[in-house]
């Protein structure tokens, strides 16, 4: 009776020390999540604080005249006249008309630097889309140049960055805004256009498009690949030291710094084979060597996760081993199989290194169509951009990984959704 | 324990020997660590064993010669009636190794045509195992080497030239853990029909999946929901399910591995009900860890232990009067 009172109590005593310790593993936890999302969250504050202003840009309301006689064509339809068009000249005779008190050459150089100078081929694309535009007169908001942008945003906060300007320039600015004739627009440009020079013209359309194929590519190729290869190695091939000996240099290939694949790819699809630099071809070739791994990985993982007593069931029926994996391992691995593809596509997207080596880093005006274009993609594009001394890149850099890490995001939550969704109970 | 660790390095030298000997000769050489690899262990789960043991093996020698023509070795220390004039499936010295450990040792029997056998026996004494080796379900454990002659009608199933697809459209099986696919109660039972293209239409395949369920005595249960997920069903239901599956194909024999470990007494009755109506038609293996089920659907029961064929008598005799010790001790609840 006293050395069970006696054990009871010592039970006690131990009992609060393991809840004390248990709280206090679980506070490790909290700690350490906590951690995790501040840096997730300072992350996305700062990005999406330097980048949301990409998503506008700032136009500049005139009165511009299609005349003729200053554009220097008589036929709309004639692409040499088109291309020899004095188009310039129009936005710049609608500004000298809307400040006629500038005078000088210095001056009215920097007059027709509140413009962009694509404001030009602008109105050069809406003249042709609408003919009947030529000889009349409109008022149209037109894209201004990257400083304005960048003073006007900056004004409107409170912190007027001023340092790339003339102090007419801002008495200009000042004027317009006062009658209303600079605004902030949507920035559709940056969605639908090609990389540029200037930033107020450069899009990631490109780069968007760049990725796509590339990524098209990668999964064609690295789905069948990695899924035939794990269901052979997991479901036919013998368990002997070469099968190992496999397993693990599948290992070290996922392991191997991605700036190595780009240099294989280099050294075997470009220069052995010849195959064009900085098309999609050869970034999803290098993408696919990349990706293979880690669909291989994901898929022996999900092959195995297929209950033994199912391959039994389909064996004891009689099915041939073909059979057991066709018709029963496959359709209850594919959800993992396709979570994996998903995850190695978003790795292969946010992948840069090694298509640095394969001369996707190039400056791709034009947006790629097909396999075979030049062209670059996301990350690539950001690195292009984020090296670019235009003050104005800074926020179309962070725009930029805004919509990469959208597309980051999207794909990982599919993945997450398809596995549930997708996911069988037995 | 000292006089099993001392036997194991002779018997492991023995084997090695005995693996590039021809098999006769393998027999005779090893015949004499055998006997006495097996007192120290069966000492070890029953102090009474190794006087049984040696009191059987005279008992039961007279028998042998006088009973059986069959080709039996001086080693064999099976009791009772192993065989069968009518037999379906024949067994003959069957040695299966799990790489270097041998898992049965020198087995044989037959299962007679549309008889209940059932198997019985303490844990990991072979009986699973064995009863794999019947649909050569064992190809597909890694290391895994059956020896010895199996043979159904006469015809070798370990032959080269043998499919185990066919084997296995003829053998049919059901699991200890109720495994249906993971597809409709349907597609379930159409499926063995269908991939060995047993059904010329659908309405053959419609009337297949019927039969079948009904044979499984469990049509009434599931019509309405034919396209519903098998398993969804209840555990007894499942069970059911997987013998149908395992009829659709007009099996001729079908191997039970414990059908009814995973469930309740009431599933188990309907269970055991059925097997004795597939009887009628069907040679049936069952392995079981009740003995009152052994008792209930078999007509004979071998009894095995330590991947040995102790006993094989009709069921009746090895519940009422065993022959051998080791089949007593374990029927009155002594080990197992």
């Amino acid at each position: 009776m006293n050395k069970s009172a006696d054990n009871l109590s010592k039970i006690k005593r131990s009992l609060t020390r393991r809840n004390r310790a248990e709280a206090r593993f679980q506070w490790y936890g909290r700690v350490a999540i906590f951690i995790g999302l501040a840096a997730v969250a300072v992350l996305f504050i700062d990005i999406i604080g330097k980048g949301h202003g990409a998503f506008q840009a700032t136009y500049i309301k005139l009165n511009v005249s299609y005349d003729q006689d200053l554009l220097g064509i008589e036929n709309l339809s004639d692409p040499e006249q088109l291309m020899m068009g004095n188009w310039d000249a129009v936005p710049k005779v609608a500004l000298r008309e809307k400040f006629t008190d500038v005078s000088g050459r210095r001056d009215k150089r920097r007059l027709n630097g509140l413009l962009s100078n694509g404001a030009g081929f602008d109105l050069k694309d809406r003249l042709l889309a609408n003919p009947q535009l030529l000889n009349t007169t409109e008022s149209i908001w037109l894209l201004a140049d990257d400083d304005i942008d960048t003073y006007y945003k900056s004004w409107l906060d409170g912190e007027a960055y001023a340092a790339r300007l003339s102090d007419k320039q801002v008495v200009w600015i000042d004027q317009l805004h006062e009658q209303g004739l600079i605004r902030l627009q949507l920035n559709t440009n940056l969605f639908t256009r090609g990389d540029s020079r200037e930033p107020e013209q450069a899009g990631i359309r490109g780069a968007v498009m760049g990725s796509l194929l590339t990524l098209v590519l990668t999964l064609i190729l690295s789905f069948p690949i990695g899924v035939s290869a794990a269901i052979y190695l997991e479901e036919f091939a013998p368990k002997n030291k070469w099968t190992d000996f496999i397993e693990v240099n599948i290992n070290n290939l996922a392991a191997v710094p991605s700036i190595i694949f780009g240099l294989l790819g280099l050294a075997i699809f470009i220069n052995f084979f010849h195959v064009p630099r900085s098309v999609p071809i050869v970034g999803g070739l290098v993408l696919t060597l990349m990706t293979l791994p880690t669909i291989i990985i994901t898929s022996r993982a999900a092959i195995k996760s297929v209950p033994p007593s199912i391959r039994e069931a389909a064996l004891g029926m009689g099915a041939s081993k073909y059979q057991m994996v066709l018709h029963h391992v496959l359709p209850l691995a594919l959800p993992g199989m396709l979570t994996g593809a998903i995850i190695g596509m978003a790795q292969a997207l946010g992948e840069t290194a090694p298509l640095l080596m394969i001369g996707m880093v190039a400056f791709i005006v034009d947006i790629p169509g097909s396999f075979t274009d030049p062209a670059t993609v996301l990350p690539v594009q950001i690195f292009l951009w984020a090296d670019s001394p235009e003050r104005a890149f800074i926020e179309k850099t962070s725009a930029a990984i805004m919509v990469l890490l959208s597309f980051l995001i999207i794909m990982n939550t599919s993945a997450v959704w398809l596995r549930k969704r997708l996911e069988r109970r037995w | 324990m000292s006089p099993a660790d001392t036997a194991k390095p002779a018997k492991a030298a023995s084997k090695a020997a005995s693996k590039s000997a021809p098999k006769k000769v393998a027999k005779a050489k090893t015949a004499v660590p055998k006997v006495k690899k097996t007192e120290p262990k069966v000492k070890k789960t029953e102090p009474k064993a190794k006087k049984a043991v040696a009191k059987t093996r005279k008992a039961v020698a007279p028998q042998f010669k006088a009973g059986q023509s069959l080709d039996i070795d001086d080693q064999q220390i099976t009791v009772g009636k192993s065989f069968s004039d009518n037999a379906k499936m024949t067994m003959r010295n069957i040695d299966v190794y799990y790489g270097d450990k041998q898992a049965i040792h020198d087995v044989s029997i037959d299962i007679a045509k549309n008889e209940v056998m059932a198997m019985i026996g303490p844990s990991g004494c072979g009986k699973s195992t064995f009863l794999r080796t019947l649909n050569r379900m064992n190809d597909t454990v890694e290391g895994c080497r059956v020896e010895g002659d199996i043979c159904m009608d006469g015809e070798n199933l370990y032959a080269p030239k043998l499919d185990v697809v066919e084997l296995r459209a003829r053998v049919g099986m059901v699991f200890q853990k109720p495994n249906p696919f993971p597809k409709s109660i349907y597609e379930n039972v159409a499926y063995g029909p269908k991939i060995h293209g047993l059904a010329d239409s659908r309405v053959d395949l419609d009337e297949i999946v019927e039969n079948s369920l009904r044979k499984a005595s469990l049509w009434e249960e599931v019509k309405e929901r034919l396209h519903q997920p098998g398993t969804g069903l209840s555990g007894g239901q499942q069970q059911r399910l997987c013998i149908a599956r395992a009829i659709a194909v007009s099996p001729e024999v079908i191997l039970m591995d414990e059908p009814c470990s995973a469930l309740d007494p009431i599933a188990t009755a309907k269970i055991e009900e059925l097997i004795e109506e597939l009887s009628e038609n069907f040679t049936i293996a069952i392995v079981t860890h009740s003995m009152q089920q052994a008792a209930r659907v078999s007509h004979r029961t071998a009894y095995f232990h330590l991947g040995k064929l102790i006993e094989v008598n009709p069921t009746e005799q090895v519940f009422t009067m065993p022959e051998h010790q080791l089949t007593e001790a374990y029927i009155t609840g002594r080990f197992g």
